[in-house]
């Protein structure tokens, strides 16, 4: 096998077997595989067609509220005392995530496509709010299937989805997480191949989620890349996100690839400790393997049985990693760094009394380790961290781990 | 050259202007002793060819059925080289029934493929199903099983449509296992008028026998795909008898249970023609 090397272009990959080097492709049962060629194809038509994506800017800017800020975090700065820490503030958003940004894109390539049901997985809930939010705005059904164990954790977001229309199927198999309403959400689609569309919110999954999750995503980093010249002058030195499947991550780091002095920098959730059997640290304490339609990092056993994840972040919660995230890991062109639970709820502690802003858990992963950026791009440095999603939904979660009661 | 079982097989069958009855279990489930005994006496049972379901955690193509035994063979202790034992010690007693291993890719790729294929082989496995694993990420795979031997039996469905059908069919040999329904597992039923015309269309495509599955649960079903396929598989339909045989509390019955449904399936199929050759 020939080491992985970087490529002349960024955008090349993955190639056209939805490769990024050995990880990607299409590992999906064969019911589904001329199902996700035609959405390749029809993905493929939509992204060069001007009318699509002047739609998609449209509603981008009117309904999600794009472009959101980017926030010089000045006391949290001044308390690490080093490089400037900017905030892409995704949080912003309507429905309080980077979620949204994707799921505009697809709902608007199904319904291109003449689908007219929508169904979704998701972990922490903020992606089945999101893809809830856009089916009730264009008139669609949608079911979200989400973990028996999510639905407790994260009942606002429950009662978000129903508000909206959607109805939450909890699943009971497995550890009832994300991979298992992930799973459940694969086994809807292989039943109802005529009418449904499949809304993947992370980058994974069979070609061309990973790549077109990545488009749809990748709103974060351009915005952040004309913002920060405009207030800098320059790029940033470093960009930092947190990775659960990876999709805010990939949406800020993809624009900068190319630029090799950014320094790029992705946050896996160690729950309890990577010494444990409970992290969600795919790339950092797992192997490759194929799971729901990718070749990608993920934690397994010896016998290749799919563990399951554990972080206190419902969205990281998940044994495996996007395709490309792998590949950049292995390139070594992204550094990935870990985090456990206690450190992310200091982090989210922080950030809630230093700059007013109450951040996800899975952000807050990310913003734990921005005492290692710093110190790493030096004293004259900027650090643009994306603040993928707001910590509404997780108050109960961090209350119950600090032992309040709201 | 173990793919030679099936052909052998089926030729057989053909003489006899029969179908085969496929009976599928979930190996380990409930337990390695039970799943070996419930092994070793389909044979006699009436199948003609034994899928031998290796588990996996995450089995994204299945029912409520096949997903509640692969993970009682998982609690109970399976791994893919306990699969494999069973079917050595299977294959101490019976020469000549197929066996057919069935699951998903990751634990194939954590063997390693060659390696995989080359255990496999020596255990005396026929050939190999990998549900997640379409034609366009088979090469490797297909090459390793090819030099060993086994047959790499691949999936047709309900949505391969005629563009389609010659890169599902390429490298496939010993059988083809028609989908008979857009779903999973033991959930919809198969509609026997239905399939008659994809299987001719599989025949004609791959000039190999062709099995239909995943929507077979009653005898009556089974001798009406009988009548159309060269193969009628029933999974979860066997796998419902130990789970129903646990929440009986009747544990000691539960290869009685499975294998007496099997006789049922079995002579439901067998009686079902007598084809022209």
């Amino acid at each position: 096998m020939n080491a992985p090397t970087k490529p002349n272009d960024w955008n090349a990959l993955p190639d056209a077997n939805g490769r990024f080097g050995e990880f990607g492709g299409r590992y999906v049962a064969e019911t589904l595989m001329p199902l996700v060629l035609d959405l390749d194809r029809a993905y493929a038509e939509a992204k060069a067609d001007p009318a699509f994506q002047g739609e998609l800017k449209g509603f981008l800017k009117h309904y999600v509220g794009r472009p959101n800020p980017l926030y010089f975090a000045e006391r949290l700065t001044a308390h690490l005392g080093g490089a400037k820490i900017y905030f892409k503030r995704e949080e912003l958003n309507h429905t309080g995530a980077h979620k949204i940004n994707n799921c505009m894109g697809q709902i608007l390539l199904a319904m291109r496509m003449g689908k007219t049901r929508i169904i979704a997985e998701t972990g922490a809930g903020q992606h089945g709010v999101a893809t809830a939010t856009v089916c009730a705005r264009f008139g669609l059904p949608c079911v979200v299937y989400m973990g028996a164990v999510d639905v407790e954790r994260q009942k606002p977001n429950v009662f978000r989805m129903n508000l909206l229309g959607a109805e939450v199927r909890p699943v009971t198999s497995g550890a009832s997480t994300l991979k298992d309403a992930m799973n459940e959400a694969m086994r809807d689609w292989v039943t109802n191949v005529a009418d449904t569309y499949y809304l993947i919110g992370t980058a994974a999954g069979p070609h061309p989620y990973p790549a077109m999750v990545r488009d749809f995503q990748s709103v974060i980093g351009e915005e952040i890349k004309a913002q920060i010249l405009e207030a800098e002058g320059r790029l940033p030195d470093a960009v930092v996100a947190c990775v659960g499947g990876g999709s805010n991550a990939i949406g800020t780091f993809h624009p900068f690839l190319a630029d090799e002095q950014v320094r790029i920098f992705g946050v896996e959730a160690s729950g309890h400790g990577l010494d444990t059997d409970k992290h969600a640290a795919s790339l950092t304490g797992g192997r490759p393997g194929v799971l729901h339609g990718n070749k990608t990092y993920l934690l397994q056993d010896a016998d290749g049985q799919i563990l399951d994840a554990h972080s206190i972040s419902a969205g990281l919660d998940y044994p495996g990693i996007g395709p490309e995230h792998s590949w950049l890991h292995d390139i070594g062109r992204a550094k990935y760094l870990t985090c456990t639970d206690d450190e992310a709820l200091a982090a989210f502690k922080l950030c809630a009394e230093l700059e007013g802003i109450i951040p996800a858990l899975e952000t807050a992963h990310a913003l734990a380790k921005l005492p290692e950026v710093v110190k790493e791009v030096g004293k004259d440095g900027i650090v643009v961290l994306t603040m993928s999603g707001r910590g509404d939904k997780d108050v109960n979660t961090v209350a119950n781990a600090l032992g309040m009661s709201i | 050259m173990t793919k030679d079982r099936i052909d052998r097989r089926f030729a057989a069958l053909a003489a006899e202007g029969r179908a085969a009855f496929v009976a599928y279990i979930v190996a380990g489930d409930p337990s390695r002793e039970v799943s070996q005994a419930i092994l070793e006496g389909l044979p006699a049972a009436g199948a003609d060819i034994i899928e031998v379901g290796f588990p996996f955690s995450d089995p994204m193509a299945e029912g409520p059925s096949i997903q509640f035994g692969s993970q009682r063979a998982l609690k109970a202790g399976m791994t893919l080289q306990g699969v494999l034992d069973m079917v050595a010690a299977f294959r101490t007693r019976d020469q000549d029934t197929p066996v057919i291993l069935m699951g998903y890719l990751n634990p194939v790729l954590n063997r390693g493929y060659d390696r995989f294929a080359a255990d496999a082989a020596a255990a005396g496995t026929d050939g190999l199903i990998v549900v997640d694993c379409p034609p366009e990420e088979a090469d490797p795979l297909a090459d390793a099983l090819e030099a060993n031997g086994v047959a790499l039996i691949r999936l047709a469905t309900p949505t391969t449509d005629d563009k389609r059908l010659p890169a599902v069919v390429r490298r496939t040999s010993g059988f083809v296992y028609y989908v008979s329904v857009a779903g999973v597992t033991g959930v919809k039923e198969a509609d026997a008028a239905a399939v008659a015309h994809p299987v001719q269309r599989l025949k004609a495509a791959s000039g190999l026998p062709v099995a239909v599955g995943f929507g077979i649960r009653t005898p009556e079903r089974a001798a009406e795909v009988a009548r159309v396929a060269d193969a009628a598989v029933v999974g979860s339909a066997l796998v419902d008898e130990i789970a129903g045989a646990l929440e009986a509390g009747t544990n000691e019955n539960v290869t009685e249970r499975v294998l007496s449904k099997a006789a049922e399936l079995a002579k439901a199929v067998k009686s079902a023609r007598v084809r022209d050759a």
